[in-house]
């Protein structure tokens, strides 16, 4: 039987330390859409999303209310769209984006992933025109995302795609700059991309998956700072189990709601991502949960082991709990999307360089973190090329999403809403990497890309 | 057996245990374990319930134990235990 006190310290995570399943995330493979003809892929696209995802909204609210659980977005990805639209013989692939919003909202879902290409070593034509796209495509839709991957530990890093992303990153600004640059919170370049993984900007259903899978991704930075509020001035063997226990307790919540989603929809479950995904509400910060071990602000000395630790010990909390783990599974450090983390750029103490340093030892990479406008599209090149080679050399997955806000200087703020929160605008070194940026071609793969 | 938890949180007053549990009642649910307590003078309950032998759906005993906790002024949820034995039980 369950203790009174079990049920009202549930209770108590999810009123008071937003404990959420942030996202439900159905993957959709698009492969059988192929077509050479535009208007069919399109109708094919449309009625395929449609289908697969008919009962999706509707089963997560179903859930979130029998079992009390709060389910915040319902989500979609899909099979990159460079591979499903190179035989179609468009000029552009904006119409396909276009097609993916209007299944979005028949649907009523939150965001759609997957306007992407996957570039680590070279491009294709579709690849191109798929780049090409982005800009135009993310400016007349409001909820389809965009990622790009430009490098990996095996392939090395293509530096024409990084130069690339750069130029589309600054265009996607000027196309939003009456929005704070929104469109560039909904589009992301990585290294070591991930093919299951349920969070926005990045999810795309990668093509090793099946036709069709539920993924679902967990929150709860405000439970662990909770639970560590309980352990203070002890030794880290203590906040390391700790942080781990509650891990346990979050997944195996986000492990429920994925078994509940799949019997439901008929549908085969992927994976739970373990990631600790803040909000910009107040108690739902990975920067304090940071601050809670000792720090006096994130950013500071220290931040980066404490990231570590909180990191690793959320992994293997996890892990025990779940069937199947994936995506990108460890602590997010987005920052217009964590008061802690806006509040620390504010303070002075979280700078670019160190949320650099801080993303080798966290899950992701430089997120949301909006930038000053006159930033060129060589030095967001160059801030993404470093960030590809910390995910190349580490072997871990890493990424960029900039915003570089026009007419905005470093203190400004940019407001987008919701989950995307706000941010301040963060200093930029002023040194240029345009020579650098302008050679092109590929880095190589490292030497230990040669395992086998 | 359809287990659900009957939460139960609010001011303290009379009346609350018999208003909740008529309204269980009502519904034919069977009431298996209860707990209460009452700290710094609000209201804490947790009932552990069998839903099995009811015609009611989930969704309409949620709204039925809503109304009654509203009336109370209280606030009464009712959830699918799994959830709890899920995050407390290995």
């Amino acid at each position: 039987m369950l203790d009174i006190e079990d049920i009202l310290a549930t209770e108590r995570m999810f009123d008071q330390n937003k404990l959420d399943v942030r996202t439900i995330t159905m993957g959709i493979s698009l492969l059988s859409c192929v077509s050479d003809d535009e208007a069919v892929l399109c109708r094919r696209i449309y009625d395929t999303i449609c289908r697969k995802a008919e009962h999706l909204t509707e089963v997560s609210r179903e859930i979130s209310a029998e079992y009390g659980v709060p389910i915040v977005n319902r989500r979609i990805s899909v099979t990159p769209i460079a591979l499903v639209a190179g035989g179609c013989g468009a000029k552009d692939y904006v119409k396909i984006a276009e097609t993916l919003q209007r299944a979005a909202d028949t649907l009523g879902i939150d965001i759609m992933g997957g306007f992407s290409a996957l570039v680590d070593r070279g491009m294709t034509a579709s690849d191109e025109k798929l780049l090409d796209s982005i800009p135009e495509a993310l400016s007349v839709t409001k909820s389809i995302c965009s990622s790009v991957a430009v490098g990996s530990t095996k392939a090395g890093i293509n530096m024409d795609a990084v130069r690339r992303v750069g130029e589309i990153v600054k265009e996607l600004a000027e196309r939003t700059k009456d929005r704070d640059a929104d469109g560039c919170t909904k589009f992301v370049a990585f290294c070591n991309a991930v093919e299951d993984n349920p969070f926005m900007a990045g999810a795309f259903h990668g093509v090793t998956n099946g036709d069709c899978a539920i993924h679902v991704g967990v929150s709860g930075p405000g439970v662990v700072k909770r639970a560590l509020e309980e352990v203070k001035g002890a030794p880290f063997e203590v906040v390391a189990k700790t942080v781990k226990n509650t891990a346990f307790m979050i997944t195996r919540l986000g492990q429920m709601v994925a078994q509940a989603a799949t019997e439901r929809l008929h549908v085969p479950f992927g994976i739970i991502d373990l990631s600790l995904a803040p909000t910009a509400a107040v108690g739902d910060s990975v920067a304090a949960v940071l601050e809670e071990m000792g720090l006096e602000s994130c950013g500071g000395p220290g931040t980066t082991a404490a990231l570590a630790l909180l990191n690793d010990a959320v992994k293997k909390g996890g892990l025990m709990a779940s069937s199947s783990v994936g995506g990108l599974s460890g602590a997010f450090i987005p920052v217009s999307e964590d008061l802690g983390m806006i509040e620390a750029v504010q303070r002075g103490s979280l700078t670019l360089e160190k949320l650099e340093a801080m993303t080798c030892v966290c899950s992701v990479g430089l997120d949301m973190i909006a930038v000053p406008g006159d930033t060129s599209a060589a030095t967001i090149s160059a801030i993404l090329a470093d960030e590809a080679a910390i995910g190349m050399i580490n072997n871990k997955t890493t990424a960029v999403r900039l915003i570089p806000a026009p007419g905005k200087k470093p203190g400004d703020m940019v407001t987008f809403g919701g989950l995307m929160g706000y941010a301040p605008v963060i200093e930029v070194s002023r040194f240029r990497a345009d020579d650098f940026i302008a050679r092109g071609g590929r880095i190589p793969a490292p030497l230990r890309s040669l395992t086998n | 057996m359809k287990k659900i938890v009957v939460t139960v949180v609010g001011a303290d007053r009379v009346g609350i245990i018999a208003g909740v549990t008529r309204g269980l009642a009502d519904h034919e649910i069977n009431v298996l374990t209860v707990s209460q307590t009452i700290v710094d003078g609000i209201f804490n309950m947790v009932l552990m319930c069998d839903m099995e032998g009811s015609k009611n759906t989930l969704a309409e005993i949620q709204q039925t134990m809503g109304g009654i906790g509203e009336a109370l002024g209280v606030e009464v949820r009712v959830q699918l235990a799994d959830v709890f034995y899920a995050m407390h039980r290995i």
